[in-house]
């Protein structure tokens, strides 16, 4: 059925706009972390 | 506490894949979704559209009592609350409007439809990337107050653009995304455990997304107290920026 | 201090300053013709379905050209440090507000004048339905714009960009009072149904809007 098409590209496309944005969190987190450890170095 | 993070996370995802089985219908488990009779199996969209809608609208309305008890109480971890459940809100209900189209097109041969719901869901989607910028463009010495003035006009405006839009497709009919009328039971079922699954996620991304916040206001304080340093106004033994008490 | 007093005093300087200096206003009725003339290039005004769309063109134009009012509401204040003196004077906030609302007001009332007549000239307007009932829309309308437009100017100038952070925050919150304007305008224009359901939604919009921005105001004026 070509509908089926639909069915998985809308999961798939949930599931990559939420890991998309975990990602952002990752990298923003570990870019505050290194931001923090060099003020602590100063 | 720390370890709480790792046991839910366990637990989320545990549920997010017994959900997702009980919506696609995988591995035929006792409760499974069946396949619907107009639409076929493109209808299992909707345990995914729908939860996302509900979840988005939840965050929503915490982000509504985070921002008045913000301007009540001017309490700092209400602001953070507050951008918080607005940003993974965003998220949600980005889903909501990707996923929305996807099942439409199959199903009634257009991408958009200009029904309560989506349209709804897109002026919350657009009052509250408004919201996000307004919080990126302004001072964060005024911001929270000013987010949380948007935040209430936003709620204020939600009824009204719901009430409008019904009474223009009562004028102009058009197909309903979403499906109406009465539903199975099991799908009942399945609908809610997908629910709860993400209301779960929802959760764990939003204490994530908390700490990131106060780790941020952390670095942004140690910025300040640095530069005061560099000018003289408090002496280098008083910043400590990495041992401070918790606010 | 008496909250009329203070405003109209406030309105008849802004109109006194405003009137002294034309350039602003006559940039901004420049603007507005220039918008009608480039809507009646892109949508065929002879066609039949103009009369259908009619009613969105004239206030998408309108929107346009508040924007632009909207966008020098504060400038004065703003460079001359009057916003300050306000926030310790003991008149009440709102005064201001209501002050800057309604210049807002006369000053999108005027732009609307001039681009009224001439969407009725290039689109051949002729109104089937009751036509008496485009003042209260165009009241209404107008007002649901001002009063939400003014409020977002004050909240825009504490922001970088301000320019465009105020259409960006005032359009989703105006949508459902643009929807009720140019359906009630297409119904009057085309005579197709009852506008009053649209007459009592701007009510509504108004009324619950010029309550949130007089409750508000003074928040926004203290945030710092």
């Amino acid at each position: 059925m070509n509908s089926i098409k639909y069915l998985y590209a809308a999961y798939a496309a949930t599931w990559i706009i939420h890991v998309f944005y975990l990602t952002t969190l990752v990298r923003r987190y570990s870019r505050l972390r290194q931001q923090l450890k060099d003020l602590g170095k100063k | 506490m720390k370890r709480l993070f790792p046991i839910l996370s366990v637990i989320t995802a545990v549920l997010l894949a017994y959900a997702l089985n009980q919506a696609l219908a995988i591995v035929q488990i006792p409760g499974v979704a069946p396949t619907e009779r107009t639409m076929g199996d493109v209808q299992r969209i909707f345990y995914y559209h729908v939860p996302s809608a509900w979840t988005a609208f939840l965050l929503f309305m915490v982000n509504l009592v985070a921002s008045v008890v913000y301007l009540i109480r001017r309490n700092p971890k209400a602001d953070a609350v507050a951008v918080v459940c607005a940003e993974v809100g965003v998220v949600f209900c980005t889903i909501v409007l990707v996923t929305g189209p996807i099942w439409a097109r199959p199903v009634w041969g257009i991408w958009w439809t200009w029904d309560v719901r989506l349209t709804t869901t897109l002026v919350l989607w657009l009052i509250y990337v408004s919201y996000l910028v307004l919080r990126r463009f302004s001072d964060s010495a005024q911001t929270p107050v000013l987010a949380a003035v948007l935040a209430i006009f936003g709620a204020l405006d939600v009824p009204l653009v719901y009430f409008s839009i019904w009474f223009f497709r009562t004028q102009h009919p058009q197909p309903v995304i979403g499906g109406g009328g009465s539903l199975d039971p099991r799908m009942w079922h399945v609908l809610l455990i997908n629910w709860l699954a993400f209301c779960c996620f929802a959760f764990l991304v939003c204490w994530s997304r908390y700490r990131l916040e106060m780790l941020q206001r952390e670095v942004e304080e140690a910025h300040a107290l640095e530069s005061l340093v560099g000018a003289g106004a408090v002496s280098a033994k008083a910043s400590m920026p990495l041992n401070r008490s918790p606010r | 201090m008496n909250l009329w007093a203070v405003t109209l005093a406030t309105l008849k300087k802004d109109i006194r300053l405003e009137w002294r200096s034309k350039d602003a206003l006559n940039s901004m009725l420049f603007f507005s013709l220039l918008v009608v003339v480039i809507f009646s290039f892109s949508f065929d005004p002879t066609a039949e379905e103009s009369r259908q769309i009619a009613g969105g063109l004239v206030w998408v134009g309108f929107l346009f050209a508040s924007v632009v009012a909207l966008n020098q509401t504060w400038a004065r204040e703003l460079r001359n440090q009057v916003l300050d003196a306000y926030r310790v004077s003991p008149a009440p906030p709102n005064s201001l507000f209501l002050a800057k609302a309604l210049g807002n007001f006369i000053l999108v009332t005027l732009l609307e004048a001039v681009m009224a007549p001439l969407f009725i000239v290039f689109y051949n307007l002729r109104a089937i339905g009751p036509a008496w009932q485009l003042i209260p829309i165009g009241v209404l309308g107008t007002w649901a714009l001002v009063v939400n437009g003014t409020f977002f100017a004050a909240v825009s100038i504490r922001t970088r960009s301000r320019e465009i952070m105020l259409p960006l925050l005032l359009f989703p919150i105006s949508i459902p009072a643009v929807q009720a304007m140019v359906e009630a305008t297409r119904i009057i224009l085309s005579g197709d149904g009852a506008a009053r359901f649209w007459i009592v939604l701007l009510l509504t919009y108004d009324v619950v809007f010029t309550t949130a921005c007089l409750g508000l105001f003074g928040t926004i004026l203290h945030a710092e």
